[in-house]
């Protein structure tokens, strides 16, 4: 695994110097923009892409300007769902521990913030105590104590106030719902959960009761962080979060703008993760994702805080003119077509097979964007990010190698011993708000076509997906014998990723995600193994176990590992991608090369 | 020539019943012409209207013949040709979008279908529903206004408020909202041909009050014309009158209006296509491969413009020959 990754970064950082090198030869003899460019000191194509870009050039100073296409869904980081939230929350919130600053895969593990140090387990598990550091503040200058951490994580259990965030805080620490959460909280001080120790202000103390190997990683999502109680205004919170980070607000519009400045009660020597370059940060929402395309080329933003990639038009644009601003990285994502045992004959895992053989895999990705915008062809359902997985080195159905235009005769075979030999028919349902989705589709009913199995599109609402494809009675009824869809990590880890998707226990009457209805003890068994395993080699054992057994049930026919094409202004200093975040920049160090 | 020809004519065909009914029998016999023949004369004359006439029956011979002809090119509207896409962009490899020998007007960008084959197959979907939607609201048009005209009152207002109605409704809105609740199979269609049949369904039934008010305006004037009174004193029935004497002399405005409403239509259905509500993939729609071109504007432009240019001649030439149509058989028209 680790071999792999050297080479590919390898081969990342020759095509980096293919590309700037010829970069040098257009500007030389075109000239215009791309001159420009270079003077502004672009660090060159996938320069930022798991490793850290002109880390010496970040000045202290200067507004570091963000715009996007979409808001996030909440900035109360109780609430917010947005991988690009989660990570812009840090500015403003701390938490006992985090995801380190650092680029690539060292960007997933966990370092202490708050805490002094990571968790001190015992019980078998089940017990977890951190001590507070000293000079944490939150910006009216009072110190962060034991209590205001636990006040904010108890803030999850009110998800009929504060709905829309992760929940895995109450999933492992009260899974049978015994509290009522802070609002309802009988206790005059709001802190009657009982799973939460503060034996004093600098002391928290978690008993679970059940080990789970990821519960440190959860504590490091940003809803974990420490919210005061006087200064709580509930479903308000998102409008001001009060900070505990190196930013404060200062003007929020939702959907139009938000400015952040520097908090000025906290201390640089409190905290030991984050840098605080920038005097100011600013986003500024666009309707149009050309739009902002165009205000990235122009300079008039720094970078997408979306941070899902350019779109086709803007992404052309940069890709010929202004390759040395972009950035390459895998998203985390994996895009895929998976396949519902409740419909016929999809309850037959050889008819399952023939669509995964008979599918045409190069075409599927040029239909997602190709190798660079679209990603590497998907061989199995760990996306790279995720601790075992083994990349395209797993490929079952030689999905990237022989079989990669789709295996016609390998197909029909396997349609014999599935009772079809003459195909059969079936519907695809797609987002019909995604265009690269239907385009996906289409390659996929063109492919299966030619070995008779016959495919009809059903483009649904695609902001209704959780009483659609997410309802599994729906999906039996309409037919469904294959949802397009695609699935990113909550936290980097098997956990983060599959449990939802692949656990018997996660198949829901609503908001379903196990869409292929995954009833496999063997799989339930080894999710259980792995919360129970503290040790990490064992854990990415486990993960990779997991994943072959996935693999091997043919539920699952994977399109693409995401990459996405990201832009990196020229203003930008200290830019690198992290895995905590999916393959996003971490905004949190971000810096500027000039404090003008 | 004239006389064994015309005489039965003139007894039988109701057609020339208008022109008769203002021209005398004298002049007549000395013509000898029927109105359509008329008509004909006139427009035989507009060189806009006939050129615009051959262009519509090209497009219905194209439409028709459409497998033909791709074969013979040897291409499937469906079928992919990924090795001509640059990879990095998702835009064909070639200049104007791909045009080659082989793909006359270019390949689509990320799946390199041949254009010149979708738009052949577009061609039939967007003049079935532009025909079929027009027959569905002048059979609705016609009946509904003919009643409305010819027997007043609580009939007529009852109708014209449906029709006034009907001109209010917002349909774009209600063919959404109709289609994303229509089944995947009905009435032993799937797929496509639930979507054209509803497609022509709605656009027809929204369509009727169009012809619905001239004809229902013009049988107003007609019912009180003498032949009418004459027909009614020699004790002829109602359903005769409607349908002998007044129909016969509706045809004009009729097929004026047919003719301006095919384009109209058609323009629905690209609308409704470029919205998603169209015909499903991977029937080729114009409409769709428009609202796919959006992406690619900038980068692939000869994919906007070609189905624009498709949408656009078809609509102008039907407008062409419909104008020349009307001219021809209503001389007194206000143009």
């Amino acid at each position: 695994m680790t071999t792999q990754r050297t080479s590919g970064r390898r081969k990342q950082a020759m095509a980096a110097a293919a590309v700037v090198a010829a970069l040098l030869t257009t500007a030389a003899c075109g000239g215009g923009k791309d001159s420009d460019g270079s003077k502004n000191g672009a660090a060159g194509f996938d320069a930022a892409n798991n490793k850290v870009a002109q880390a010496s050039l970040a000045k202290k100073g200067g507004t570091l300007r963000f715009g996007g296409a979409q808001d996030a869904d909440s900035w109360d980081t109780t609430r917010g769902y947005y991988g690009f939230a989660w990570n812009f929350m840090r500015y403003y919130s701390r938490q006992l521990v985090t995801n380190k600053t650092e680029p690539g895969k060292e960007g997933a593990k966990l370092t202490p913030d708050l805490a002094t140090g990571l968790a001190k387990v015992s019980d078998g598990g089940k017990t977890y105590t951190y001590t507070l550091r000293d000079g944490i503040t939150w910006e009216d200058g009072k110190p962060i104590t034991s209590k205001d951490i636990k006040y904010g994580i108890e803030r999850v259990w009110a998800q009929d106030v504060l709905s829309g965030g992760p929940t895995y805080l109450k999933d492992f620490l009260d899974p049978d719902g015994k509290y009522q959460g802070p609002y309802k909280d009988k206790a005059a001080d709001h802190l009657g959960l009982k799973a939460i120790d503060t034996p004093d202000d600098k002391t928290i103390v978690f008993h679970l009761p059940k080990a789970n190997a990821d519960f440190e990683e959860v504590l490091a999502l940003t809803s974990a962080s420490p919210v005061r109680q006087d200064q709580d205004t509930k479903s308000k919170y998102s409008l001001h979060p009060f900070s505990s980070g190196p930013y404060k607000f200062e003007s929020y519009n939702p959907g139009k703008d938000l400015t952040l400045v520097r908090n000025t009660n906290w201390k640089q020597s409190s905290d030991p993760v984050r840098k605080a370059y920038p005097d100011k940060i600013t986003i500024k929402f666009f309707s149009n994702a050309n739009d902002l395309d165009q205000r990235l080329i122009n300079g008039d933003i720094d970078l997408d805080i979306n941070q899902t990639g350019m779109s086709p038009q803007g992404r052309t644009a940069a890709l010929k003119q202004h390759k040395a601003n972009l950035d390459n990285p895998v998203s985390g994502y994996i895009r895929y077509a998976v396949f519902p045992q409740s419909v016929k004959p999809f309850d037959n895992i050889h008819c399952r097979n023939a669509v995964i053989y008979g599918a045409d895999h190069v075409s599927l990705q040029t239909a997602r964007g190709g190798p660079v915008a679209g990603g590497d062809i998907g061989t199995n359902m760990l996306p790279p990010s995720v601790p075992g997985s083994e990349g395209q080195k797993y490929d079952p159905f030689e999905l990237a190698g022989a079989n990669k235009t789709g295996n016609a005769a390998k197909a029909k075979e396997e349609l014999k011993a599935c009772g079809q030999p003459n195909g059969f028919k079936t519907t695809i349902a797609v987002r019909n708000n995604k265009p690269v989705e239907v385009a996906t589709a289409q390659s996929l009913q063109a492919s299966l076509k030619k070995i008779g199995i016959t495919a009809d599109i059903d483009q649904y609402d695609g902001s209704q997906t959780t009483g659609i494809i997410g309802s599994p009675s729906n999906v039996k009824k309409k037919g469904y014998g294959v949802i397009i869809m695609g699935w990113g990590p909550d936290f980097p880890t098997v956990q983060g990723f599959g449990l939802p998707l692949w656990d018997s226990k996660y198949i829901l009457q609503s908001g379903n995600n196990n869409y292929a209805l995954i009833k496999d003890k063997a799989i339930d068994g080894l999710f259980n193994d792995y919360v129970n395993t503290l040790d990490e080699a064992k854990k990415t054992q486990i993960a990779t176990q997991i994943n072959h057994k996935v693999m091997e049930g043919g539920y699952y026919l994977p399109f693409v590992f995401e990459k996405f094409i990201n832009w990196r202004g020229d203003r930008l200093a200290n830019v690198y991608t992290t895995d905590a975040y999916s393959g996003q920049y971490d905004f949190v160090n971000l810096g500027l090369k000039s404090a003008k | 020539m004239t006389a064994p020809l015309h005489e039965p004519t003139a007894e039988a065909a109701p057609s020339a019943a208008e022109e008769a009914a203002v021209v005398s029998a004298d002049a007549k016999a000395v013509q000898g012409r029927s109105l359509g023949r008329i008509a004909w004369e006139r427009l035989k004359r507009d060189k806009l209207a006939l050129t615009g006439g051959v262009v519509v029956l090209v497009l219905i011979v194209i439409a028709l013949l459409a497998p033909v002809i791709t074969n013979l090119v040897g291409q499937d509207p469906d079928a992919y040709h990924e090795n001509l896409i640059d990879p990095l962009f998702g835009t064909p490899t070639g200049s104007l979008g791909g045009i080659s020998g082989d793909h006359l007007l270019g390949i689509e960008p990320v799946n390199g279908r041949d254009i010149f084959a979708r738009i052949l197959y577009g061609a039939q979907i967007s003049l079935l529903v532009g025909f079929l939607s027009a027959v569905v609201a002048v059979i609705l048009g016609t009946v509904l206004g003919i009643l409305a005209g010819f027997f007043g009152g609580w009939v007529d207002s009852a109708i014209s408020r449906v029709m006034d109605g009907l001109l209010a409704f917002p349909q774009l809105l209600f063919i959404i909202a109709l289609v994303s609740v229509m089944p995947n199979e009905m009435l032993g269609l799937s797929g496509t041909g639930v979507r054209v049949f509803v497609m022509i369904l709605v656009i027809g039934f929204f369509g009727w009050p169009y012809i619905g008010r001239v004809v229902r305006g013009q049988t107003l004037s007609l019912r009180e014309r003498e032949y009418v009174e004459a027909a009614r004193s020699l004790g002829a029935g109602r359903f005769y009158i409607l349908f002998k004497e007044l129909l016969p002399n509706l045809v004009a405005p009729i097929i004026v209006y047919t003719t301006m409403m095919i384009p109209t239509n058609i323009l629905t259905e690209a609308a409704l296509s470029f919205l998603g509500v169209g015909v499903k993939p991977p029937t080729a729609s114009w409409g769709q491969m428009l609202s796919n071109a959006i992406d690619y504007y900038d980068s692939d432009p000869m994919y906007m413009v070609v189905p624009g240019v498709a949408i656009f001649i078809t609509v102008l030439a039907f407008n062409l020959f419909g104008d020349g149509v009307r001219d021809a058989l209503d001389p007194k028209g206000s143009r």
